[in-house]
């Protein structure tokens, strides 16, 4: 394979798993509920698209077809993680989950 | 009425539907074809009831751009993120940021709302019931005003013209 491509594949799998490694350290480190809520959206959506992305690069340039469901994946991921967050969000609210001492303004529930 | 019945009530929503299946499949071969289509005619008939008044893009090319633009910030914010995270010892400004939307329709509110949560750092966790604010945690808030001034600028006024 070029070098080229092999390096630009081997950069997006390094970065997409230091992304992800960066969300499950938060997952772990933050505060409140709320503050871990944070930590999915963002691996999911640079970690697992640049990883998905490599996957295409790889794919591409092996196979020489189109790969096409790598991004699919990629599309359908970002178009729900942002509802799970949000129903997440929604449920922890209705439950009156405890919020950080020092969060700044209060959440609703209605 | 047959026709608006049976017919092809979304007919963007169907290509897309076909097209998906077939990448999806690996290849187009004589059955994902007959499956796609089926599909693509089925799947708008069944879910038309759940989109009020017809949602449509009027600028295809400049809703692209917003695209592009949501991607570049995902990365520039993800980074900042991961550098809050990962600082030992620092407990970042946590905040319940009540923000007033301009936008009214709905299609229109859940992009901004999805566009919030994919960005790093904040996520829209609900809205009021006269869909006129939108509840967003800040992970790390310097100044309300800014935040809030910075969303307005870079999504929600794309977003007017994109829907209007």
């Amino acid at each position: 394979m070029n070098p080229i491509l092999e390096a630009v594949i081997a950069v997006l799998m390094v970065s997409g798993g230091a992304f992800t490694l960066a969300g499950a350290i938060g997952l772990a480190r933050l505060q409140d509920f709320y503050s871990r809520l944070h930590a999915p959206t963002k691996a999911t959506t640079v970690g697992v698209g640049s990883i998905t992305l490599s996957s295409m690069i790889y794919f591409m340039a092996t196979t020489g077809a189109l790969a096409l469901n790598e991004g699919l994946i990629m599309v359908f991921l970002f178009l729900t993680a942002p509802i799970s967050a949000n129903m997440l969000a929604k449920a922890a609210m209705h439950l009156r989950v405890q919020q950080a001492e020092n969060t700044k303004g209060q959440a609703w529930d209605q | 009425m047959i026709k608006g019945r049976f017919g092809l009530p979304m007919p963007i929503l169907s290509l897309a539907l076909f097209l998906v299946w077939q990448a999806l499949n690996d290849g187009v071969t004589g059955g994902s074809v007959v499956m796609g289509l089926l599909l693509a005619w089925l799947l708008p008939l069944a879910t038309r009831n759940f989109w009020p008044d017809r949602p449509g893009i009027k600028h295809p090319l400049r809703f692209s751009f917003y695209v592009v633009r949501v991607v570049f910030d995902i990365i520039v914010a993800s980074a900042e993120v991961a550098l809050i995270v990962m600082i030992p010892g620092r407990q970042p400004k946590t905040a319940f940021v009540s923000f007033p939307l301009e936008l009214e329709h709905p299609l229109a509110i859940s992009t901004l709302a999805s566009t919030i949560s994919l960005t790093p750092g904040t996520v829209s966790a609900d809205i009021s019931d006269d869909n006129t604010l939108l509840l967003i945690h800040v992970l790390d808030l310097d100044d309300e005003a800014k935040l809030i001034e910075t969303i307005k600028r870079r999504y929600e006024r794309p977003l007017r013209e994109i829907f209007s």
